[in-house]
């Protein structure tokens, strides 16, 4: 672990480059309304001041975990049911391959069709944005577990949903974790472009009002930052669950 | 006596993009309770399918097999099968592993089993370790000591050690030996080593190039505990090998 040894130091160096060309190029520019690092810095502490900045990350978590875990609860099961019976998968794999390629911006139209502007229609984007993930990935984890292991189960009498529980769910852990983890970051990239639309609050929308409301790019790249520094922590909770010992055994050796 | 184990005519066919290859044709032999018989053949020559078809986990086209007089349609835990490769359960640490076939035993007989059976294959001190912390022979010693937890009559043993160095190999045939020595087992194994036969046996089924048939039995009657230096061992090791087509002189003249 590279952290554990030098701690976070070597991230600042490529950090602390980038912030030096990002203020250069700006002054050199001689932009009048694209910030330097500082403005952006002072845009963010300003927003955060004002309590808004809070607000919309907050805003923007919550949609993200609505979506995603009424995603989770549907793909899971539905992933399973794929990857365990042939049936299944025929007639489920071909809708699922067949939708995973719209993008959920494209569905916009519809979801304020059916949803309206509120809540409903981001969570209803970031929920088709997390499924296909988390449903291809569970498949593949209970299409792909090693045939030894089922094997061993029966000699030991397990049929059913014994066997399943005991066996094919635990195999295929690990790839439905990482199926998870895949869904969480596509949920984020979505929930900000579906908040330019269809809401007045969370990140997308700080982003896009900032720059209709008299073209605050400082507060424009200031909400792009905090999207990244979330999405970073996200995935940080989620690269835990991979550590668990109940999966941890797939990704070692 | 009743034999443990009764193969009746048991045939088998694949079907492959290249056609039907049959891989079994017309086996029948009996297994005495207790028995330990080996079944050796050239590689390839359906040896590992037809352990498979015994243990229940896949059915003859032909034929049946019969253990106590009673047909085999499904494996049973009466009769466990040990692979080469190990299958200990990645995600339980090798107790929970052990206990996996145990059904409604209460806790405290499930710890004096663990205890008994992790002890008798050399493994006390590593009831919370996981499968991949364990070496290759380690692992396969814990495989033997889940299968014995469910005292099973019969073991099928499909070359068990061959993925295991030399050295190792030989170990766990001696371990393999005295922990057969304590529970009376009606064992069948499939090797492609003469030696490991000879050492373990009874009798040994030498199995003709595919499709299997039985191309010889042998009684091995030498006495226990048998040493490999024995030259009565030897000379049945040469004549098996020269029964399995491979002549141990180099003929450098040819």
């Amino acid at each position: 672990m590279w952290r554990g040894r030098r701690g976070w130091i070597p991230l600042l160096g490529p950090v602390a480059l980038l912030f030096a060309i990002w203020h250069v190029a700006v002054v050199m520019s001689g932009s009048l309304i694209f910030p330097t690092p500082w403005q952006v810095a002072v845009g963010l502490v300003d927003l955060a001041r004002q309590g808004l900045l809070l607000k919309h990350v907050v805003a923007s978590l919550f949609r993200v975990t609505c979506g995603y875990l009424l995603a989770a609860a549907l793909a899971i099961p539905v992933g399973m049911l794929m990857g365990w019976f042939a049936t299944a998968h025929a007639f489920l794999n071909p809708l699922v391959q067949g939708l995973r390629p719209i993008s959920p911006i494209a569905w916009i139209p519809l979801a304020i069709l059916w949803f309206g502007v509120g809540d409903l229609s981001p969570i209803f984007l970031i929920f088709l944005s997390s499924f296909f993930p988390m449903v291809v990935g569970t498949a593949a984890g209970v299409m792909t577990i090693d045939r030894k292991y089922v094997r061993a189960a029966r000699n030991f009498e397990y049929t059913g949903f014994r066997l399943f529980r005991s066996v094919v769910l635990p195999a295929a852990l690990p790839q439905i974790v990482t199926g998870m983890r895949i869904g969480l970051g596509v949920a984020w990239l979505v929930v900000v472009a579906a908040e330019m639309i269809a809401v007045s609050s969370g990140l997308g929308y700080l982003i896009i009002d900032s720059r209709n409301a008299g073209n605050r790019y400082d507060l424009v790249v200031a909400g792009m930052f905090v999207i990244g520094v979330v999405g970073f922590l996200l995935d940080i909770v989620m690269r835990g669950l991979e550590r668990l010992d109940e999966v941890r055994w797939r990704y070692e050796t | 006596m009743r034999p443990k184990i009764e193969v009746r005519s048991i045939s088998k066919t694949f079907e492959t993009r290249g056609g039907p290859v049959p891989v079994l044709d017309d086996l029948s032999f009996q297994v005495a309770d207790g028995e330990f018989l080996a079944v050796i053949g050239p590689s390839g020559c359906g040896k590992s399918t037809l352990l498979s078809v015994l243990a229940g986990f896949e059915r003859p086209d032909r034929g049946e097999v019969r253990v106590d007089d009673e047909p085999v349609r499904e494996p049973r835990r009466t009769g466990m099968f040990i692979f080469q490769q190990p299958s200990l359960f990645p995600w339980l640490d090798l107790e929970r592993n052990l206990v996996f076939g145990l059904n409604g035993e209460s806790e405290e007989t499930k710890r004096s089993l663990v205890a008994h059976y992790i002890k008798l294959v050399g493994l006390d001190g590593f009831e919370r370790a996981f499968p991949n912390q364990l070496s290759g022979g380690m692992q396969q010693r814990a495989e033997l000591a889940r299968a014995l937890m469910v005292k099973p009559e019969i073991l099928y043993l499909d070359e068990p050690f061959g993925a295991l160095d030399a050295l190792t190999r030989l170990r766990m045939r001696v371990e393999l030996l005295r922990i057969l020595s304590r529970e009376r087992h009606t064992v069948l194994l499939v090797t492609h080593d003469v030696e490991e036969a000879l050492h373990l046996a009874d009798r040994i089924l030498v199995l003709s190039p595919r499709p299997a048939r039985i191309q010889r039995m042998i009684e091995v009657t030498l006495p226990r505990p048998r040493a490999l230096a024995d030259p009565a061992l030897i000379a049945l090791k040469a004549s098996i090998l020269l029964e399995l087509g491979v002549d141990e002189r180099a003929d450098l003249d040819r």
